[in-house]
């Protein structure tokens, strides 16, 4: 019999259809994976299951959980199955857990609503899901508060709360997309081994087709609101046949076309950087404590070349980007762009931050919403002398936006007007219009969709071979830097502990991080990409 | 629909804000009790039922009549004309005394925002935070019996304590968005903090300051009939809800009308304005917003 079993689900939200005809099935101590890209109904699928939708939502069809007719039960009975029968594991581990109480209060909660027990026993059963999501007693009491754990720990806190319950399902939203390689893998095994231990049933959704590969039994792929393929993990990649499924399995292991090029000569040089952080007094008297983020960096990039650089979170990376860009000091070395220093005494140099331009991760964050595309684009020429103007300036911003992919017509809109692929391209375009030499890419493909982040890097490539341009390539994943650069830098608590051309350290890393981190990147199977 | 992240709507005309605005109940109310006392201000700048400068002790103490809609004070003078002229005091004291809060608490707010944790920033926090320690209309009645009870003296002492509830609210909005990329990327373009403050940061909190602004207001218009209550506000023959409450004191037991009216201006202005700032930020606040509909 099926643990859950959702059979012909439709659902409206204002009369605005969001899912058709969903099926889909999930067994006791089976692991189904639900792949899709952003506004393909998944999340919506699992919020159905629990019955917690928008006001407003109108669902017909079948959900049976566990002998259960969700879509029938009244909200009562629904919060007594919530947490108990199922339980549910959010993509974002800093928003998912109350910041001024601490864990074991957290994950005790789960267990005093539903069950008639005294405290003392629900705080001991808390410590025991800690300890099964391995955060053991004597490193993570259950006075801890979650500001004092890492986002890999906090999302293991998350799990504890979805599991103390033992709960039948579990409901897993994109829980590694907030988190680094590394740590994906780690929760990645954990789930899959809670899952075993317990015979729970796991509808585990994301937008990785690499993720789920790995770990699920079963593939459910969607589009618009509806399934359009299902079938078992093992044999699902051979036998895909809607055209659908066909392009998001292209689009993950995606390769842009690339010109070669010899190595130019040195633009940006880098030596021996280092940067520390002064963090407040925690005593009155005592030492502040010093974070070494940087310590003594030195690369050289060649004109025309595209370098990865590659980190966890807190390596450095971006305070080696801030100061590349001349947006803070560094305390000793120095930075170069072609010859010229990027610092002069303690003021940027404007001469050389006008060839070089960023593009930022977050496609939401990196635009003033207030401003018209025309006059968001046209930021950079505050760092010319004599900015064009009138006819001269328009024709830079047409220049700016055709070369990405848009229209001239689109410089009268405002940013919400477009999609996020869509800002990332005018993010590119703002970056571009004062023809810079070195165009930095801190993450800017991570929050994209695989399909829309195929095209960013085509597009980045295209670019490239066309301007000349030269990119520093900064991400946590190795995918993407494997398919767009020539080298890379491998980067772990503010050094560089390999460097090398992209195949020879992909093929063969020589440093055990190096190793590590590939090894832990979740892979498509052998021979179907 | 406004960008749910970014909590922002775009400039031109969006008739659905105007259909949100009555949706929501209380804005409504506040709107319309605002408007109706504003729309008094200004006819009276015009016309007004009677001259209130012209005695008529004959018809002093009338209760309501058809000849004087809310009766006559002890002067004989009529109430409505007062309180429409009242009005008129009231608002123009307000809309200073927030103006000069605005004018020197935003770009305050601003530039601690800009230069976060230097001694600048100390500096005029710490300052704000000895302003605000003291009892604002206590103060405010100091200075007015040091420099001599007037209007303008009432509107610098309300003004003096709306700069640091402005300067907070500047700084805790910027600060938020100092850290989002956009900033960075001005930086990147080479702009200043005193630019990116004038042309990233102000436009995005204007809202704050709206919503502020209009809760300031009506505190304003409370410390006003306070000061002109004890006489250092608007001397006489300017009328002043606050003083027509004190001229009625002593007769409140046979002409209650006198003290009623006046007393219902300020109620009805103070509350319709509070209405306002909620409703308005029920509707710029995404968040809010979403959880109603």
């Amino acid at each position: 019999m099926n643990l859950l079993r959702i059979a012909g689900l439709n659902l409206d939200i204002h009369g605005t259809p969001i899912l058709r005809d969903v099926s889909l099935s999930v067994d006791p101590g089976q692991i189904v994976g639900v792949i899709g890209e952003s506004g393909s109904g998944k999340s919506m699928t699992a919020f159905a299951v629990m019955q917690l939708l928008p006001n407003g939502s109108a669902a017909t069809g079948r959900v049976t959980l566990s002998g259960h007719e969700m879509l029938e039960l009244p909200e009562r009975a629904l919060c007594k199955l919530r947490g108990n029968e199922v339980g549910m594991v959010f993509q974002e581990p800093m928003t998912a857990l109350n910041p001024i109480r601490s864990i074991g209060q957290q994950v005790a909660e789960t267990i005093l609503i539903h069950e008639d027990v005294p405290k003392s026993e629900a705080m001991a059963r808390a410590r025991e899901a800690l300890n099964r999501v391995e955060l053991p007693e004597d490193r993570f009491p259950l006075t801890r508060y979650p500001h004092e754990l890492s986002g890999g720990q906090r999302q293991r806190v998350v799990i504890a709360m979805a599991i103390a319950l033992r709960p039948k399902l579990l409901i897993a939203d994109e829980p590694t997309t907030a988190l680094d390689v590394t740590t994906q893998a780690q929760i990645l095994a954990l789930l899959t081994r809670l899952v075993r231990e317990d015979g729970m049933g796991m509808l585990m959704i994301t937008h990785d087709l690499a993720v789920v590969s790995g770990m699920a039994d079963e593939i459910v792929i969607m589009q618009n609101g509806r399934v359009v393929e299902s079938g078992p993990a093992a044999t699902l990649f051979e036998t895909m046949q809607h055209p659908y499924s066909k392009a998001l399995l292209a689009a993950s292991g995606h390769v842009p076309d690339r010109v070669d090029r010899d190595g130019g000569a040195p633009l940006l040089e880098v030596r021996g950087v280092v940067r520390d952080y002064r963090l407040p007094r925690k005593t009155l008297f005592g030492a502040p404590v010093v974070i070494h983020a940087v310590k003594g960096v030195s690369f050289t990039l060649e004109r025309g070349e595209s370098l990865g650089l590659v980190g966890e979170s807190g390596c450095g990376k971006s305070t080696l980007t801030r100061a590349i860009l001349g947006l803070e000091e560094v305390q000793e070395g120095s930075i170069r762009l072609d010859g010229e220093p990027v610092f002069t005494g303690h003021t940027a140099n404007r001469a050389v931050r006008r060839r070089m331009q960023v593009v930022f991760q977050d496609p939401y964050g990196s635009f003033n919403p207030r401003h018209r595309v025309s006059r968001l684009v046209t930021e950079p020429f505050h760092l010319l002398d004599t900015p064009p103007t009138g006819a001269e300036r328009e024709a830079a911003i047409d220049e700016a936006l055709i070369s990405v992919g848009l229209t001239p017509a689109d410089k009268e809109k405002y940013i919400h007007e477009f999609s996020g692929g869509q800002r990332q391209r005018i993010a590119i375009a703002r970056a571009l219009i004062i023809k810079p030499d070195l165009i930095i890419l801190d993450e800017a493909v991570s929050a994209l969709d695989v399909q829309v982040r195929a095209q960013i890097l085509d597009l980045l490539a295209d670019l490239s071979a066309r301007f000349g341009l030269t990119y520093l390539f900064i991400s946590h994943d190795l995918s993407v830097v494997r398919s767009i650069t020539d080298r890379v830098l491998v980067m772990k608590s503010g050094e560089i502990v390999e460097e090398g051309p992209t195949e020879r350290v992909f093929d063969a890393p020589r440093h055990a991080y190096t190793q590590e981190l590939i090894a832990a990147a979740p892979k498509l199977p052998e021979g179907v990409a | 629909m406004a960008d749910p992240r970014t909590n922002i709507r775009p400039k031109a005309v969006d008739w659905r804000l105007w259909r949100q605005v009555f949706a929501s109940r209380s804005l409504a109310i506040g709107l319309v009790l605002t408007l109706i006392f504003a729309g008094a201000a200004l006819i009276s700048l015009v016309w007004a039922p009677y001259d209130i400068t012209q005695m008529n002790i004959a018809n002093k103490i009338k209760p309501p009549s058809g000849a004087h809609w809310l009766g006559t004070d002890h002067f004989g003078r009529d109430i409505l004309s007062m309180i429409m002229v009242g009005a008129r005091t009231s608002i123009a004291v307000a809309i200073v005394a927030v103006g000069i809060g605005m004018a020197a608490g935003v770009p305050l707010g601003l530039w601690a925002a800009a230069r976060k944790g230097s001694l600048l920033d100390e500096v005029i926090m710490r300052a704000n935070d000895l302003v605000f320690a003291f009892p604002s209309l206590l103060i405010a009645i100091m200075i007015t019996a040091t420099f001599g009870p007037s209007a303008i003296n009432a509107i610098i002492a309300i003004g003096i304590f709306n700069i640091p509830v402005f300067a907070r609210i500047t700084r805790s909005g910027a600060l938020t968005l100092w850290q989002r990329d956009f900033i960075l990327a001005a930086r990147v373009a080479g702009k200043g903090s005193a630019r990116i403050s004038v042309e990233h940061i102000l436009p995005n909190v204007t809202n704050l300051l709206i919503v502020q602004g209009t809760i300031q207001f009506s505190l304003g218009i409370l410390a006003e009939a306070g000061l002109s209550y004890v006489g250092l506000g608007a001397q006489p023959p300017t009328p002043s809800w606050g003083r027509m409450l004190a001229d009625s004191q002593t007769m409140i037991s046979f002409a209650p009308h006198m003290a009623l009216f006046p007393g219902m201006a300020i109620l009805l202005t103070v509350l319709g304005l509070n209405l306002m700032g909620d409703g308005l930020r029920d509707l710029f606040d995404p968040k809010l917003r979403r959880g109603r509909t």
